[in-house]
């Protein structure tokens, strides 16, 4: 049942991605990770400046892709404050522990045909859809 | 300067997650869902992402030096070790729990979505934990499993 399927709207977006993986990679030579990128925030060191100036145009692109576009962008939060805290925990735990999130394991890694980051992905995924399948479907909520 | 191409590239990519739709855990969820009403737009993003990224890094990675850094500063490790693993279990379990992960959190502050005031925090907290770390579960972590 395929109902919210955008096959153009993915390959665009996903390309997108993918060029500021490459234009990363080529100007200042890193893995576009955004994990990593936080991760270089704390603490604040001269080498912050970079990933915060990235990390800014980042949060910057819906605000402006809403000034611009008829449409606006808006995301759904669906959790209660509880959730939302054990998962921003578990999420900053796992990226650094694991070393990469969907940015940096998902597209940066799996460009470099990184063993590691396959796996990693691969992991994550499951994982994630394996507590989906439980919250939406065993609890019920 | 080089801010202000960081920032640019920052930009190009949130434009990504914009249009993509990943940026929403609702979408998010399309995929993650396997027993709901499935979409796979999620496996097309990234799959067209990775496509480009590798066309990409072919070209880049081939110079000595990238344009505005002194060399390329990549991951050496290539064993799969317990910390990767495991690390990749927890984040995943996060990201199942809220549809959310860094990138889409970062997405979130600039169009202050409610519910990043409590999410935010928490991963930074989750990520400093992660940093003073005892030795014991350090040496835990970098144990070979395969």
């Amino acid at each position: 049942m395929i109902s919210n399927f955008t096959p153009l709207a993915s390959a665009v977006g996903g390309g997108l991605l993918g060029l500021a993986a490459a234009l990363y990679m080529g100007l200042f030579g890193r893995i576009a990770g955004v994990s990593g990128m936080i991760a270089r925030l704390l603490p604040p060191t001269a080498a912050s400046a970079g990933p915060l100036a990235f990390l800014a145009g980042l949060a910057a692109a819906p605000v402006l892709y809403n000034l611009l576009s008829p449409e606006p962008f808006m995301q759904t939060i669906q959790a209660g404050q509880g959730r939302l805290a054990i998962a921003g925990l578990l999420v900053g735990i796992g990226t650094v522990y694991g070393n990469g999130c969907t940015s940096g394991h998902g597209i940066c890694g799996w460009a470099r045909l990184s063993r590691r980051s396959i796996v990693a992905t691969c992991i994550f995924s499951g994982m994630a859809m394996l507590v989906t399948f439980v919250e939406r479907h065993v609890i019920g909520g | 300067m080089t801010l202000v191409l960081q920032f640019c590239v920052g930009l190009i990519f949130g434009l990504g997650l914009v249009v993509s739709g990943l940026a929403d855990p609702a979408k998010v969820y399309g995929f993650l869902d396997l027993a709901g009403a499935w979409d796979p737009s999620l496996l097309v993003s990234m799959a067209s992402a990775v496509l480009v990224a590798v066309l990409g890094y072919r070209l880049t990675m081939r110079r000595s030096r990238p344009a505005c850094a002194a060399d390329f500063q990549l991951p050496t490790a290539t064993v799969l070790d317990r910390r990767l693993i495991v690390g990749a279990a927890i984040f995943g379990a996060g990201w199942g729990l809220t549809g959310i992960c860094p990138g889409p959190a970062v997405a979130s502050i600039g169009l202050r979505t409610p519910g990043i005031e409590v999410f935010f925090p928490a991963m930074l907290v989750g990520m400093l934990a992660v940093r003073i770390l005892p030795t014991e579960l350090r040496r835990f972590g970098t144990s070979i499993t395969r």
